[in-house]
């Protein structure tokens, strides 16, 4: 294993989102120490100023500093984005686990929810669901959570699938063991690599959905700084604060392309199949 | 010395198969057809054939590693279908299998120390430290050494992966083992040290073999009774002396005639 993380870190492609993806967390967690202002703080005197030195990305509309709210943004931004695929993935490995496992009617249950699921597109589904509940960055991963998990799940019941027929699998039937020591001590350490990939890809369009409900108002709410919302605030000035859509809209698209840079780096790393195609 | 152990009885095995216009069709093809086998106690029942003859299956059914369409298959005196799921665990304590593919037989990501002692783990036997030596002890006389039990098994060969997956089956001390085609992967100077391990290890703890191969060379080596497989049936069943020199089907001459390097037997020309 150690080797294959050095050899991650030799292919430019997971290099590159590795870089990408530290620093932008790196920034999120040393926020409070690196912002120069208070993310709410409003200065009236300063209102819409453009970049300099005293602010680096300028001003917004109530004179509330663009970096410091940006950096504050990022942590919102990632810890929805990790915990909301951190709740996809559990249910998608428990439900896939079972269905690849015991197969039968539990997998054509479980498979005929999950095309049900996929039918249904998920941010409308998002969009809906939001509007009944009062919109908070809670409710944000939990519900993005609970409507992403298809992918994962027909993954790991794909794996698990062609895990059962393996030899050393059988192996372990033989010796004795029950289905709880096949599934947790031989099937799922060996099915974590393509988990790990879908882990870090599905983060990005985690980023990328937060970013839009907080966009349209019904993500995390205001004063609290989120990417999306600071891209909604400088909608109304965009002819002349061009700042206050630019540097969101940048951080969202490095963060998302960070992601899936790391993503398709650590697959082509990780999955045999597919080494040496770029 | 020729009490049975285990007994198969009209095993019928099917796999469905999708056929006909857009795969709505099904046939079944018969993977195991009327199959019927006895290895008795000490002895080596060699179970021969093609590719495709079944011999797989019948090995993974006997193990219950496949449900039966139908048949039985007595061990111990308990019909292994007729088991709880509990009861059967506790029985395979006696009834091991060293797979053929010894790259995917074993879990890549345990050590070989775990790998070995999962059999003794799952059984509960023995505190940790004798489970340890247990362990010690079975990887030294398969002809590893005990600083291999730290390593992974992508560390090994083929043939030294072939003695960890002897080792994890035969340290719980089982009375049958069925071996699928454990030489098939291996290069030829190294088969011929793991089949000597097989026979000697069987010598000392008194074990029955169902040794399953496609090679008639092998056979001879290891054999007391033989078992010629063909598209599912048994075709030929005998002692491995007569068999050779008097095969009675067809197909077991043909067999035997297709072994490289041996010369055309003397009845042959005569029967036909």
């Amino acid at each position: 294993m150690p080797n294959k993380w050095r050899q991650a870190l030799r292919n430019p492609l997971a290099l590159s989102g590795f870089i990408i993806i530290f620093g932008i967390l790196l920034l999120a967690i040393l926020a409070p120490l690196i912002a120069p202002y208070d993310p709410n703080a409003i200065d009236v005197k300063a209102i819409l100023l453009p970049p300099s030195l005293q602010h680096p990305m300028g001003t917004d509309g109530l004179g509330r500093d663009v970096f410091s709210r940006m950096l504050f943004g990022a942590r919102i931004s990632l810890l929805v984005g990790i915990v909301a695929v951190g709740i996809a993935t559990s249910i998608g490995i428990v439900l896939g686990a079972i269905s690849g496992y015991y197969r039968g009617w539990v997998d054509v249950v479980i498979m005929r929810l999950v095309d049900v699921m996929l039918s249904i597109p998920t941010f409308f589904l998002i969009l809906a669901v939001i509007a009944f509940l009062t919109p908070s960055i809670w409710n944000i991963m939990i519900v993005i959570g609970l409507t992403s998990w298809m992918g994962v799940t027909r993954l790991v019941r794909a794996e698990f699938l062609s895990l059962r027929g393996r030899e050393f699998v059988m192996a372990s039937e033989t010796l004795g063991a029950r289905d709880f020591r096949m599934i947790f001590i031989h099937m799922l350490p060996n099915s974590l690599t393509p988990i790990m990939v879908s882990f870090v890809l599905g983060v990005a369009s985690a980023v990328l959905v937060e970013s839009g409900l907080s966009f349209l108002g019904l993500g995390v709410q205001a004063p609290q700084a989120s990417w999306g919302n600071i891209l909604t605030d400088g909608k109304e000035y965009i002819q002349f604060a061009w700042w206050l859509s630019l540097f969101p809209g940048v951080a969202i698209l490095l963060t998302v392309l960070g992601y899936n840079l790391l993503g398709e780096g650590l697959r082509d790393v990780l999955d045999p199949r597919t080494t040496n195609t770029r | 010395m020729s009490e049975a152990i285990l007994v198969a009885r009209h095993l019928v095995k099917t796999y469905p198969q999708r056929g006909g216009l857009f795969g709505l069709g099904q046939q079944k093809v018969k993977a195991l057809d009327d199959v019927s086998i006895q290895l008795n106690a000490g002895e080596t029942l060699a179970v021969v054939g093609e590719s495709g003859s079944g011999k797989s299956t019948l090995a993974r059914c006997l193990l219950q590693l496949l449900p039966l369409d139908s048949g039985e298959v007595q061990f111990q005196g308990h019909d292994l279908a007729k088991l709880t799921g509990k009861e059967l665990r506790a029985i395979r304590r006696d009834l091991q299998m060293v797979f053929q593919d010894p790259f995917a037989s074993l879990n890549p990501r345990m050590r070989v120390g775990e790998i070995i002692a999962e059999g003794l783990l799952i059984h509960d036997l023995g505190t940790a430290s004798e489970q340890q030596r247990k362990v010690v002890q079975m990887v030294k006389r398969v002809g590893l050494s005990e600083a291999d039990l730290q390593k992974y098994p992508h560390e090994f060969s083929g043939g030294q992966r072939q003695r960890i997956g002897i080792a994890r089956a035969l340290v719980l001390e089982p009375k049958v083992v069925v071996c699928d085609e454990p030489v098939s992967a291996l290069d030829v100077s190294i088969q011929a040290q793991i089949l000597l391990l097989l026979r000697e290890l069987q010598q000392e703890m008194q074990l029955s073999y169902l040794f399953i191969t496609h090679d008639l060379r092998v056979v001879r080596h290891i054999a007391d009774q033989v078992a010629v497989m063909y598209k599912g049936r048994v075709v030929e069943q005998g002692d491995v002396d007569s068999l050779y020199q008097s095969p009675q089907q067809e197909y077991t001459r043909n067999l035997l005639n297709a072994i490289p390097g041996r010369r055309p037997l003397a009845g042959l020309a005569a029967a036909g």
